[in-house]
């Protein structure tokens, strides 16, 4: 009987049915994750409207933010449009910052010298990848806050540090994405450029980088989603009013941070708590939109097809 | 403008950007080396942290970044594996391979924070177990699955066809060639996949904050009876890792040396994900060489 067991196992364990079902399973669990995260915190998320009853044009186009303000005086308001503009405002700015840094660099790396570019430029663009966000904060906390506040004004918790901070994180992501895709065009259409007369610098502008458009996009579409949801380098350095700011150097507080700072400290159910996931559901929304819009922009491919 | 000239220019424009990353990647590793260097002692090492006073360490925080890296990698791995081996061997194009990859670009995509949130959902509530390693652990893998599961579709794609052709005609089926002669060939870019995703798994901390939680009962290093709470190798207790500790000292930190703290910490968080990373090109190299007997 036991040997019978175990000559079934030794069977089974050689079968084509047990790697297919194995390896099904395992692809099925990201199904399942990604399914289940979203399932989570859309419940959870939409809590805010469905069991408090604020509405939906008030949670996102209100800057009112009092989430324990008592009744008497007015009673609790969740308005978070200023943490989205926060979240914008720093975002984009990394990344009008980064973006064109970093599409120089992948060109330097892939074209200008590719030796020791490749050799040199891609490790050091990892290592940089590899740096843990809230090492990235503490520089920016350390450094640059007080350089800020030293030397250009402010507190030095301010829009500006923040999106510092974040550009230089993005850099690797859109160095990388960009690199890979000037990587991957032929060698033709650059011969071809050259042996029409063009320079370098007209080969790259109006040939490589053309072509190797929905790569660059797709990059610059990753570094800002990225930028987005950072969430504790961000906090570090920004210094976390709920105001609109007026200046590149007044602090801001961002989607991200909000949520950093109170989940832990308000009651689970609390219209303060349901608030936090209906922000949460929000970046969830956001960064599944910029996977549809990566989609979108793979679809469309280079100029060629 | 003369085509020479923009070219020349475009030219020193592109050194110019290069250089600058490169400076600014130097400076930083750099300062934070230099700083943290004068702070790290076998002492800062392993003592415990303090709360109010100076002179604290890092050591449990040390000790549970390990611990969870094991403990989630213990989970990672084989999900991953079995995963890039369906992407790279069974997948064929259909609907459903459509969706496993939609997915996984999606949970690669998401920020870390939301997994975090997710995890104190589903981890720590909704199991019971309140924040602890197991909730941590589960989490990241949430987080490491994708990276890890294209980095073995990769390893196993760039394994040569005639290999597989070889092992069919001896009379192998598709499992036992991928077991027996597929994976072994794929194990160096495994390895070194593997220890590149540990090195991100010990710098995250947005989404422990909300699963493995931001403090640490007092350990027990001679209480190895895995279910007692001061245990430190007890799944189930709470557990700030280091990098969730850089945050929380700068944040809300009353010792009077959080300086030397936080840079010291900073410096031994980078260290070990350098270290990580050149173990990974060390060891993929090594184990190549051996394996091809170049």
């Amino acid at each position: 009987m036991k040997k019978d067991l175990a000559c079934m196992i030794f069977k089974l364990s050689g079968s084509e049915l047990l790697g297919r079902v194995l390896t099904t399973g395992a692809a099925a669990l990201a199904i399942i994750s990604t399914v289940t995260i979203i399932a989570f915190i859309s419940v959870k998320g939409l809590s805010t409207f469905i069991d408090n009853g604020i509405s939906l044009k008030e949670f996102l186009l209100s800057s009112h933010w009092y989430p324990d303000r008592p009744l008497e005086e007015g009673g609790p308001q969740v308005g978070i449009l200023a943490f989205v503009f926060g979240s914008v405002v720093v975002s984009t700015l990394a990344v009008i910052l980064s973006a064109p840094l970093s599409i120089a660099c992948a060109v330097f790396m892939v074209e200008i010298a590719p030796n020791w570019g490749q050799r040199l430029l891609r490790p050091a663009i990892e290592v940089l990848a590899g740096i843990p966000s809230v090492v990235y904060g503490y520089i920016g906390l350390s450094l640059l806050v007080p350089f800020i506040r030293e030397n250009i004004g402010g507190l030095g918790f301010s829009v500006l540090a923040g999106f510092l901070v974040l550009s230089l994180m993005i850099i690797p992501t859109i160095v990388g994405i960009s690199a890979d895709s000037l990587k991957a065009l032929p060698r033709e259409w650059k011969e071809a450029a050259y042996a029409l007369g063009s320079t370098r610098w007209q080969a790259i502008r109006l040939v490589l980088l053309p072509a190797a458009r929905s790569g660059l996009i797709t990059g610059i579409v990753l570094g800002l989603a990225r930028a987005f949801g950072e969430a504790l380098a961000v906090q570090m350095v920004i210094g976390n009013t709920r105001k609109i700011p007026a200046s590149i150097l007044d602090p801001v507080t961002t989607l991200t941070s909000a949520i950093t700072m109170d989940m832990g400290n308000t009651p689970m159910g609390s219209l303060w708590n349901n608030a936090l996931w209906s922000m949460g559901l929000l970046l969830l929304a956001i960064s599944c939109f910029f996977i549809i819009i990566i989609r979108f922009v793979a679809n469309k491919g280079g100029i060629a097809q | 403008m003369k085509p020479r000239l923009a070219d020349r220019i475009a030219t020193i424009s592109f050194w110019a950007c290069a250089l600058l990353v490169i400076a600014i990647l130097v400076s930083l590793a750099g300062y934070i080396l230099y700083h943290g260097g004068k702070s790290i002692s076998w002492n800062f090492l392993t003592s415990p942290p303090q709360v109010i006073r100076a002179g604290g360490g890092i050591g449990p925080q040390i000790f549970n970044s390990f611990y969870l890296l094991v403990l989630s990698m213990a989970f990672t791995l084989p999900v991953g594996l079995l995963g890039g081996v369906y992407l790279a061997e069974y997948a064929r194009k259909s609907s459903w391979t459509d969706l496993v990859r939609l997915s996984i670009e999606t949970l690669n995509s998401l920020p870390s924070i939301i997994v975090g949130l997710f995890g104190l959902l589903v981890f720590v509530n909704l199991t019971g177990w309140g924040y602890s390693l197991m909730s941590g652990a589960l989490a990241l893998t949430v987080i490491n699955l994708p990276l890890i599961v294209r980095i073995m579709e990769e390893s196993v794609r760039s394994v040569p066809a005639g290999l597989r052709e070889a092992s069919l005609a001896l009379g192998a089926n598709k499992w036992q060639t991928v077991c027996r002669v597929v994976l072994p060939s794929a194990f160096p870019g495994l390895v070194s996949g593997a220890i590149t995703t540990s090195g991100r798994v010990f710098g995250e901390a947005a989404a422990l904050m909300f699963t493995a939680g931001m403090s640490s009962p007092a350990l027990d290093f001679s209480q190895w009876n895995i279910l007692h709470p001061a245990s430190p190798l007890n799944p189930f207790r709470p557990a700030e890792t280091l990098a969730v500790h850089i945050w929380k000292i700068n944040t809300e930190g009353l010792i009077p040396d959080l300086r030397r703290v936080a840079d010291g910490s900073a410096a031994v968080l980078i260290l070990v994900v350098l270290g990580f990373n050149l173990a990974a090109r060390w060891l993929g190299r090594k184990i190549h060489r051996r394996m091809t007997a170049e």
